[in-house]
């Protein structure tokens, strides 16, 4: 039952305790020891490590996938001018998801809080009850809240269904809230005061540093000054588009193999969509009856992007 | 007997399923070994965040031998109805079966049938992975790669061991063995997550407990339970503190750790300026923590809090409880933020401008705003009862009507109506939604209003269940009944009443709560009156507010239903009961509701008030009838007679507090001599003459004095006319209990009658005449109460 905590000789200014990259470097030597693929940032703008499609598409279909990254996450109406300690816009989940999830997921995720230092002897780390559902991307899970001495540090997921599509076999998710986290491993009460490379004195780079003017700016975008005209028809566009490429990419009736040939794109256009409502939502020009239409409309794209993704050979097509 | 362990370890289960699947597991299975012919003595579940665990003792070790005979045809039958017989004895041919003979019938067929018991392990083997398979969770899933194909196992969380060992306690127990989905059952179990990660090898119950508890997990929730509560006060009193008891929070923590371990944690004492209850449920709500008090202090909480962690930690707990504290910091920021925000301004103030004209709703004050806001924002109270708005305008209004019967100052009484729901859009009821009331309240004394108002705001929802108190100061009455009141009328408009078990508006609660406002207050009400004024009350909304208003669904419905009774006429509106209110209880709102005299003219005089009038009775009267069966089950439950509370009851009886009195006077005549004689000789007039009506004896119209013979005759005539003559002039009087006096002349008539008197004459003039006597009893008794419906 116990599980093997790779140690990796670092110096201390890359030490999790210290660093807040060193606190990325360490996931990532410890799920790449374990075979993850570690993977970059998704390059479009997401909510969560979810959308990635190395996730949404990824969970889907019969073959085993193995992959960790970190995805800035995007959250409009959570931007607060750069004013609240805990609360921002923009910031980064490290995402694992291991398909079909080993017996052992528990065991390995623990073991990754103690490569970043965290001693289940000496901290109270608890599995607290914790549905996940995203209704955008027609997925649900059940799973925990991974707290450490009372605090939420991880989301920890068994994927049932994504995209309205059984999952088969079952994906486990991990996702860490790597500010909190660190702040957490630092003993920080401001996420700005996060150090960002460890370094001391005139060397050291604090999130602040990093990120504060780009949290005013963007709350200001959010909040002030998104064209709400122009998103509206980026939404239409996106949409139109996402169904276009679905249709462009179906495969003809007279295939030997029905494969479908161009998933990837038209998912791009599912996450553009979701992005763009989420800036009209914060804009507060989505009323609550039209909310819901709008969710559904997303769903609907992530849906069909889950269906045809199964048409390809990632999603298990047989050659 | 041997001894049954079982235990289904996973990976940690919700908390508020675990009870409840013990309990289950207990059940499916002792129920599934009964009827597979085993018995057994005890049983008991447990259950961990890990582990759903039974103990069952005694059980049998074999089911019983089972021996029997199927008769079959005869021996010359044909070849159909052998191969038949054969089919139905599960014999595979005829050899196999035996030959009786029979004096009448000749050779058949006899088929002896004998099932061997079996192993108790065997059927265990082959029940356990059933129950397993159709386990009743709330909600499961499926994992692992064994996911990947259909019908996969499900469970809560995943499935990681199965330990099931059986055996007499004199002998080495035996693996129980089976297995599901790959999980081989064993007698392997963990024990801690992280203070004992090796396997345990265990036999039975006994030194599965021992060694459970050697590897720091206890096994038994209430023991844990109890753990968490002595040592939490304990902390809280070796610290000078109260800890501040929660029942729900502790079945909870008990739910999340195997070994509890209580610690003390701060926050700053700056956040004590938040609403202690804010704090509390802010506190248990996100971080499961207790709060504590200074030792004697009724409300104030001390900075302190518990909370209950699941390891022995290296450093005595220090850091858990520094970081416990660090998110307790966080959340009561956000909490200090909710409550200071509530008392500012809204950002949006020009556009409430409208809904603050409709309210008479002063911007400068916070709670003014949240409810211009809540207003403004159009929140629907329900799709067929418009918005949240336009109900606070019905019970506005109503509550004003009310005012001046229970007593209230009416511009109190609608202020406090117009402020009830305002803190339904504040940001501390937007986080704790089972704050409203409590904090409009709070906000309303902060804004320096009337403190009957304020107190209404919070007392309008009372009572919420039974044991809760009632509102008594009369602007919260006023308040109260209006609230209630509009919810049962609306919700009877558009019907939507409680059916069976269904009542998912909690109306039989708002109607309870409407019983126990009247009586525990000994308000006189009439509830016709006060039914009638809220749908008056809602009819006037409607009209103020026009074709193109929201809420046209409620009135709309509430207008269909009240045509589709057209012309049904009831006693109600002979009484004159709703003309009488809709002319009063409109009048008021005319002078909006009508842009001229005329127009108001013709509204009251047109053929829509008749209509209404004739309509609204049935309406009225189903609506009365079903607040009489609450306060039927009320009284009961108070320990009234429920045959005295029928005898008084009437369909038209609308004052609740007369009822309750008329009982209690009742009770007390008929604990008097003269009340049960009384109630014997009316009970058995009424039972002769109810015999005698269903022979279709003539009986007369009147009685005459001419056909008397007898003095006894005569003498309870003219009781009969004193008693019923001043019982009517009482009830007129709402005298009760002198009706009940005036009638107590007639006991010693009425038992001379009974004993020199035969009714039955063979003379039918005379024996009808006497039945009309018998008649007029039941008439003059029956005025105060129906005398046949009390028992004895």
């Amino acid at each position: 039952m116990t599980n093997e905590i790779p140690t990796i000789e670092i110096p201390a200014h890359m030490h999790p305790s210290r660093s807040f990259q060193g606190l990325i470097l360490t996931l990532h030597n410890y799920w790449a020891d374990y075979g993850c693929v570690i993977l970059q940032p998704y390059d479009m703008e997401v909510g969560a490590g979810t959308f990635h499609p190395a996730t949404t598409l990824r969970a889907l279909g019969p073959k085993r996938w193995n992959a960790a990254y970190v995805q800035p996450s995007r959250r409009p109406k959570d931007g607060r001018y750069g004013e609240n300690p805990n609360r921002l816009q923009h910031y980064y989940q490290y995402q694992v998801i291991l398909k079909p999830n080993p017996p052992n997921l528990q065991e390995l995720y623990l073991g990754s809080l103690a490569a970043i230092g965290v001693d289940p002897l000496l901290h109270d780390i608890r599995f607290v009850e914790d549905d996940w559902e995203s209704p955008t991307l027609g997925a649900w899970g059940l799973g925990w809240e991974c707290w450490c001495d009372g605090m939420e540090v991880s989301q920890f997921t068994y994927f049932q269904q994504v995209c309205g599509i059984e999952c088969a076999p079952v994906a486990g998710e991990l996702t860490y809230g790597l500010e909190r986290l660190a702040m957490y491993v630092q003993g920080v009460d401001n996420v700005y005061d996060l150090n960002f490379n460890g370094r001391e004195g005139a060397d050291k780079v604090t999130y602040g540093d990093v990120f504060l003017q780009a949290e005013q700016e963007y709350s200001r975008h959010n909040f002030e000054y998104a064209n709400t005209a122009m998103l509206l028809r980026h939404f239409e566009d996106a949409e139109a588009e996402c169904k276009a490429l679905l249709d462009a990419g179906a495969p003809a009736s007279n295939d030997n193999l029905p494969m479908h040939r161009m998933v990837f794109p038209a998912y791009d256009q599912c996450i553009k969509a979701s992005h763009v409502f989420n800036l009209l939502d914060a804009r507060g020009v989505i009323s609550v009856t039209e909310r819901q239409s709008y969710i559904l409309r997303v769903r609907n794209l992530a849906k069909a992007c889950g269906e045809a993704f199964l048409k390809t050979q990632a999603g298990g097509l047989a050659a | 007997m041997p001894d049954l362990l079982l235990e289904l370890r996973s990976e940690e289960i919700p908390a508020r399923m675990q009870r409840k699947a013990a309990g289950d597991l207990k059940k499916v299975l002792t129920d599934g070994l009964v009827e597979a012919g085993l018995t057994y003595e005890a049983a008991r579940e447990y259950w961990t965040p890990r582990r759903l665990t039974l103990d069952i003792r005694g059980l049998t070790a074999r089911s019983k031998d089972i021996s029997e005979e199927i008769k079959g045809p005869s021996t010359t039958a044909p070849e159909q109805a052998v191969q038949g017989f054969l089919r139905k004895a599960g014999l595979s041919s005829i050899a196999e079966a035996h030959v009786h003979s029979d004096p009448k019938k000749g050779d058949f067929y006899v088929a002896h049938i004998s099932k061997p018991g079996r192993a108790a392990e065997e059927i265990i083997a082959e029940l356990v992975p059933g129950i397993i398979r159709n386990f009743p969770w709330p909600k499961s899933m499926r994992w692992g790669p064994a996911s990947a194909k259909p019908g996969s196992l499900r469970w809560v969380r995943p499935l990681q061991s199965i330990l099931c060992t059986f055996g007499p306690e004199t002998e080495e127990p035996m693996v129980v063995d089976f297995e599901i989905d790959g999980i081989r059952s064993g007698n392997i179990t963990y024990g801690h997550r992280f203070h004992a990660p090796d396997a345990i090898t265990v036999r039975r119950f006994d030194d599965y407990v021992s060694k459970l508890e050697a590897a720091k997990v206890v096994l038994d929730a209430d023991r844990r339970k109890e753990i968490i509560l002595a040592d939490a006060r304990n902390l809280a009193f070796a610290n000078g503190l109260d800890l501040v008891e929660d029942d729900g929070l502790l079945e909870e923590v008990s739910g999340l750790v195997e070994w509890p371990v209580v610690l003390m944690g701060e926050f700053e004492e700056a956040f004590l300026a938040i609403p202690a209850e804010v704090i509390r449920l802010t506190i248990r709500a996100n971080q499961k923590c207790f709060v504590t008090r200074p030792q004697g202090a009724a409300e104030d909480l001390s900075n302190r809090f518990i909370l209950t962690a699941n390891i022995e930690a290296k450093d005595g707990g220090k850091e858990i409880a520094h970081g416990n504290g660090k998110v307790v910091r966080a959340r009561l920021s956000d909490a200090l933020y909710f409550w200071t925000t509530d008392q500012g301004d809204l950002p949006d103030l020009g556009e409430l401008k409208a809904s603050a004209e409709k309210f008479g709703l002063d911007l400068k004050k916070p709670l003014d705003q949240r409810m211009a806001r809540l207003d403004h924002l159009g929140v629907t109270f329900h799709a067929k009862l418009g918005t949240q708005g336009e109900r606070v305008e019905r019970i506005a209004r109503l509550a004003e009507e009310l005012a001046p019967i229970v007593g209230a100052d009416p511009t109190l009484a609608r202020r406090a109506a117009v402020l009830a729901k305002a803190d339904l859009t504040t940001e501390v009821v937007g986080e704790f939604p089972e704050l409203q009331g409590a904090m409009g309240r709070k906000y309303a004394l902060l804004q320096g209003e009337h403190p009957s108002v304020a107190a209404a705001i919070e007392e309008h929802y009372k009572p919420q269940g039974p044991s809760d108190r009632v509102a008594s100061d009369p602007v919260s009455v006023a308040v109260a009944l209006a609230d209630k009141l509009d919810m049962l009328v609306g919700f009877w408009a558009i019907d939507e009443k409680p059916t069976g078990s269904k009542d998912p508006y909690a109306l039989r609660r708002a109607a309870l709560g409407v019983v126990r406002i009247i009586l525990e207050n000994r308000i006189t009400l009439s509830l016709g009156v006060a039914i009638a004024a809220a749908v008056s009350s809602a009819l006037a909304t409607y009209e103020r507010l026009g074709d193109g208003a929201e809420s046209r669904g409620v009135v709309a419905m509430l207008d269909s239903r009240i045509r589709d009774h057209k012309g049904a006429s009831q006693l109600l509106s002979e009484a004159g009961l709703i003309s009488r209110l809709l002319k009063g209880g409109l009048a008021k709102a005319s002078s909006e509701a009508f842009g001229s005299a005329d127009q108001e003219r013709e509204f009251f005089d047109g053929q829509r008030v008749m209509e209404l009038e004739a309509s609204l009775s049935p309406f009225i009267a189903d609506l009365l009838a079903f607040f009489h069966d609450r306060l039927k089950v009320y009284l009961r439950d108070q320990g009234a007679r429920h045959d005295l509370i029928d005898a008084v009851i009437t369909p038209q009886s609308d004052d609740l507090l007369q009822i309750v009195r008329r009982v209690e006077a009742l009770g007390s005549f008929l604990d008097t001599e003269d009340g049960k004689n009384l109630l014997a000789g009316a009970k058995r007039a009424a039972n002769i003459l109810a015999a005698e009506e269903k022979k279709k004896t003539a009986v007369a119209k009147t009685v005459e004095p001419a056909p008397f013979r007898e003095g006894a005759e005569k003498s309870l005539f003219a009781a009969v006319n004193q008693a019923e003559k001043q019982a009517g002039e009482a009830i007129q009087n709402e005298d009760f209990s002198g009706a009940l006096l005036a009638l107590s002349v007639l006991r010693e008539p009425v038992d001379s009658f009974f004993e020199h008197v035969l009714v039955n004459d063979e003379d039918q003039a005379v024996r009808a005449n006497r039945l009309a006597l018998l008649a007029r009893i039941r008439a003059a008794t029956g005025q105060v109460a129906d005398f046949s419906k009390i028992a004895g």
